[in-house]
């Protein structure tokens, strides 16, 4: 009990220091004072009357939905003493594995520069400025020669990666038992299992209307969707960001989605946030960085092919641009096990006093990064606005599948639950798949590294990311990848090789996602 | 084997071949005795000329109706429906409602659009009310792009006009006739690009009217960023949709093919501009299918051996208002990707499916109302029989006088009732 209230008033702590260089804080102090003049407010009374006063203009929502961001955000404080790197990851072996893996990275991405003779950065001439400039809008009909980029890495590299790390403090030993993991990944972690799952998730449960589910057998779809859409309009009226992530766990309505994520991840486009978009943009336009090009190859490789995002290949250049060189971002490294690259001025190299973090993000982009940002296209058509949705949903999400973490959204967790789930509830296709050398996970990897954007139908992805956002967490990732594996069990039976199993797994566009996890979570005998 | 339908096709495509055979038909040469016959535009108009004076038996289907052109040719079209306004307005209709700038409130669908040179006069005319606008010229009976530009100033129609009776001595008569219509220059864009929707529809008989609406439409992108700018003018990737205008662009992707499923229009217009906009959008481009179907049925030669499936061009504004813009009766079943192959196999299999029941030998007295079961991708768009039966009465009741009547009078008359009937 006394624990708990130390915990309590230590996270207190951290949320208020953290509040207090916000933006929100200057404006609130700002309204207290201004509140002063009406006549409500009296001397006599005047703390209780300010509450009132927060309360009744909304400005208490606000600060709640901001609390409650930095809840769903930040990890809880651990031991007072605990040094700051365990906020990053705990475990030693995944740091150390993580430090290597980006010395990896770095050394490839200087082995690029060298070799093309390119610069890591350099300031336009102000006629290419210019020229950038007025084509800002259609970057996309540019087409630089770029066969001589190519990605950093794919998630193949960095599955090899996954499969390679071990806990020097376990022994695996040679004795087979039932508990014996069989799949690629090694580490002992805590994974949950089915009934935990169904506790976790159990809002999708088989009894829960959910929108995504054309034949729901209690209540007719029509009556469930109208009652659905009708309370989510009053969640937006009330502004209120948990009840808003708690609502969209059975499925945000198509035309309420735009917002209430924007609600969830406390994103309320205010003038100096366009600003400050605009500031990006106008260092994009002032500097040149090699990571541009990898931006670019990755757009033209990925989403300009993409029968639903091609469209939208423009906005993906205005975004992740801008992202390279925003330096806010490197906040999320605090709880992030990975650290920004540092590069060196020239003729300095070493000499901490001449580091910067490249790019200034601190985040290398790799073959796919663009799938993060393309279905948010569908929600948002102001650059600015999209921008803040994704910048957003990557520091609270998305880093999470290129870091080698023990986080139970970290993509070495999401792993071992894929792994698990199939060795446990579908065991026969799991040896068989083995036996023939087609490790599922091998197949599986990389829907979940790009949180299987471009492999689902963009309605269904979305009904995904709705999960994802209402519980906080990418588990669900895993808990579909092994859905799949399960639906198509039947055909996946009959294969004999990798290439046949992949084959029988290359077009989940026609997948009903929940549907799918229904059935997996809640229908299956366990 | 007097069970198999015999077909003939002078259309060399897989999507139609592959669809017969899997029914088990046999093909026949034209001069043999056949039961289906997929034939292009020019055949259709020899089938049914009077010199050939060809009789089909009750046996016998075709994909055309002998004057499909009064719909399918742009200036057709044009005249066929100013007519039907003409005539709704004399009747006093409540469609025919005009606004205070004299535009009709439900009927302007189509762009403002004149013959040449029969029309000539009148578009100068109006031309001069707004002479900063920019005017689209196609000529009349050719398809997929050929021989459209555009223009924005008298000049310029001038010099067309000079060049094209010097160029040769034909007479006034045979010369190739042109629409001109005021361009759409402010298209919905999408990521920046202009596009606009592809959707078929079929028709299986237009007196009583009987259409269905294919569900798997699609919008085709611009590879090029739309610029209203006049610069532009001359470069036909910004503003011409066709796919097969745009596959001569540089960029033009093989893989999607600048193809987007009218599915993904909704979900993106659904998600950034709300649920009732967007159905209302829809609604609309119902509304005006079945007005222009409407507009050409009492002129159509309703030939009982007949259905069409046509292809609807639309082009959405900045306002989320369509424009019909035009209809083409052999719409491409070439296929430019591996979804537009299964896409085009679909339809012709959805069509087939409506247009000759069960796959056996046709009789053309058959009341042309197939089951529910069989429609695949097609929803009924509109059928007279069933609205007469029991919805003219309401649906005139409900007009006049209220702001939204015609509006809410359509979606009954064209799909509502329609639907509960079906199931």
């Amino acid at each position: 009990m006394l624990q708990e209230e130390s915990d309590l008033s230590l996270i207190i702590a951290q949320i208020v220091q953290k509040l207090k260089g916000s933006n929100l804080y200057a404006q609130l102090e700002r309204q207290a004072w201004a509140c002063l003049q009406r006549p409500e407010i009296r001397l006599e009374s005047l703390k209780e009357d300010i509450k009132e006063f927060f309360k009744a203009s909304g400005w208490e929502k606000k600060l709640q939905n901001a609390v409650y961001s930095e809840l769903n955000v930040y990890p809880l404080p651990s031991h007072p003493s605990a040094p700051p790197e365990h906020l990053k990851e705990p475990l030693v072996y995944m740091r150390k594995a993580q430090g290597s893996w980006e010395k990896r990275i770095l050394k490839s991405l200087n082995s690029m520069c060298t070799e093309l003779s390119i610069p890591l950065a350099r300031k336009r001439p102000v006629g290419e400025q210019k020229e950038l400039l007025n084509k800002w809008n259609e970057m996309g009909t540019d087409e630089p020669d770029l066969s001589l980029f190519r990605p950093v890495y794919a998630p193949k590299d960095f599955l090899e990666v996954l499969i390679n790390l071990r806990n020097p403090n376990y022994e695996n030993g040679d004795s087979l038992s039932f508990r014996t993991h069989l799949g690629l990944i090694q580490v002992p972690l805590k994974v949950k299992d089915i009934p935990e799952l169904k506790e976790c998730f159990v809002e999708l449960g088989l009894n829960t209307g959910q929108l995504g589910i054309d034949d729901s057998t209690q209540v007719p779809p029509e009556l469930f969707e109208n009652e659905h859409v009708r309370i989510g309009q009053k969640v937006l009226v009330q502004q209120d960001s948990a009840a808003a992530q708690q609502y969209i766990r059975q499925g945000s309505p198509t035309a309420l989605r735009a917002e209430l994520w924007a609600l969830i991840l406390n994103i309320s486009s205010q003038p100096e946030d366009i600003l400050y978009y605009e500031q990006l943009k106008t260092n994009v336009i002032q500097h040149d960085l090699l990571v541009d090009s990898l931006i670019y190859k990755d757009v033209k490789l990925t989403a300009s092919n993409d029968d639903y995002y091609f469209v939208f290949e423009d906005y993906l250049y205005q975004v992740l641009l801008c992202f390279s060189r925003d330096t806010s971002v490197l906040s999320h490294f605090a709880y992030n096990s990975a650290s920004p690259p540092k590069s060196y001025i020239r003729g300095k190299l070493g000499l901490e006093e001449y580091a910067v973090f490249y790019p200034p993000n601190g985040v290398i982009p790799f073959h796919g990064f663009s799938m993060y940002v393309a279905p948010l296209c569908f929600l948002y058509h102001e650059p600015y606005k999209l921008y803040q949705i994704f910048r957003e949903m990557y520091v609270r999400f998305f880093f999470r599948l290129h870091s080698i973490s023990s986080h139970p959204s970290g993509i070495v967790s999401l792993c071992l639950l894929f792994e698990t789930l199939l060795q446990t509830y579908l065991p026969q296709l799991f040896y068989h798949l083995r036996e023939i050398g087609a490790q599922p996970l091998r197949i599986s990897f990389k829907w979940m590294v790009r949180a299987f954007s471009g492999y689902l139908a963009t309605d269904q992805l979305l009904l995904l990311w709705d999960r994802i956002l209402g519980y906080n967490s990418l588990e669900i990732l895993a808990v579909l990848a092994a859905a799949v594996f399960a639906f198509r069990a039947v055909n996946l039976m009959e294969v004999t090789s990798l290439a046949a199993a992949e084959a029988v797994l290359a077009d989940l566009s026609t997948l009903k996602v929940m549907p799918l996890l229904q059935i997996f979570l809640f229908a299956t005998v366990t | 084997m007097a069970g198999r339908v015999k077909w003939v096709t002078d259309i060399e495509k897989s999507v139609l071949i592959n669809n017969f055979e899997k029914r088990g038909w046999i093909q026949v040469t034209e001069n043999e005795d056949w039961n289906f016959y997929w034939m292009s535009v020019q055949t259709i108009r020899n089938v049914f000329s009077v010199e050939t004076g060809y009789r089909l038996s009750d046996d016998q289907i075709v994909n055309h109706f002998p004057n499909h052109y009064e719909l399918t040719r742009k200036d057709l079209m044009v005249k066929n429906i100013k007519r039907y306004r003409k005539e709704l307005e004399k009747e006093g209709s409540p469609l025919a409602e005009k606004d205070e700038n004299g535009k009709y409130l439900y009927l302007d669908f189509v762009p403002v659009t004149y013959m040449l040179p029969a029309d000539y006069n009148l578009f100068v005319e109006e031309f001069r009310k707004s002479p900063s606008s920019t005017w689209i010229m196609k000529p009349c009976g050719k398809a997929q792009g050929k021989g459209i530009f555009l223009i924005n100033k008298l000049s310029q129609i001038k010099k067309w006009s000079r060049d094209s009776k010097t160029s040769s001595f034909v007479s006034q008569s045979t010369k190739e006739a042109y629409v001109i219509s005021l361009y759409i220059n402010n298209p919905l864009l999408i990521g920046g690009r202009k596009f606009d929707l592809r959707l078929y529809v079929l028709v299986s008989t237009y007196r009583p009217l009987r259409c269905y609406m294919y569900k798997l439409g699609f919008c085709r992108f611009c590879t090029v960023k739309y610029t209203p700018s006049t610069s532009e003018l001359d470069n036909m990737f910004v503003h011409l949709t066709n796919v097969a205008i745009q596959k001569h662009g540089e960029d033009y992707n093989h893989i999607h093919g600048g193809k987007w499923t009218v599915n993904n229009l909704r979900l993106y217009l659904e998600s950034t501009r709300g649920r009732e906009v967007t159905s209302k959008l829809f609604d609309e481009i119902h509304w005006i299918i079945v007005q222009s179907l409407k507009a050409v049925a009492p002129v159509m030669n309703n030939d009982k051996h007949c259905f069409e499936c046509y292809g609807y061009d639309i082009i959405i504004d900045d306002k989320l208002k369509p424009w019909l813009i035009e209809v083409n009766a052999s719409p491409s079943l070439t296929s430019s990707t591996a979804n537009d192959r299964i896409l085009k196999y679909n339809l012709i299999n959805d069509t087939l499916n409506i247009a000759v029941p069960n796959g056996e030998i046709p009789d053309c007295k058959w009341n042309k109302s197939p089951p529910k079961e069989v429609l695949g991708n097609y929803e009924i768009l509109y059928d007279e029989e069933l609205a007469q039966g029991d919805g003219a009465d309401r649906e005139l009741r409900s007009r006049p006088g209220q702001p939204v009547g015609p509006r809410a009078g359509r979606s009954r008359d064209s799909g509502r009732n329609v639907l509960t009937t079906w199931k």
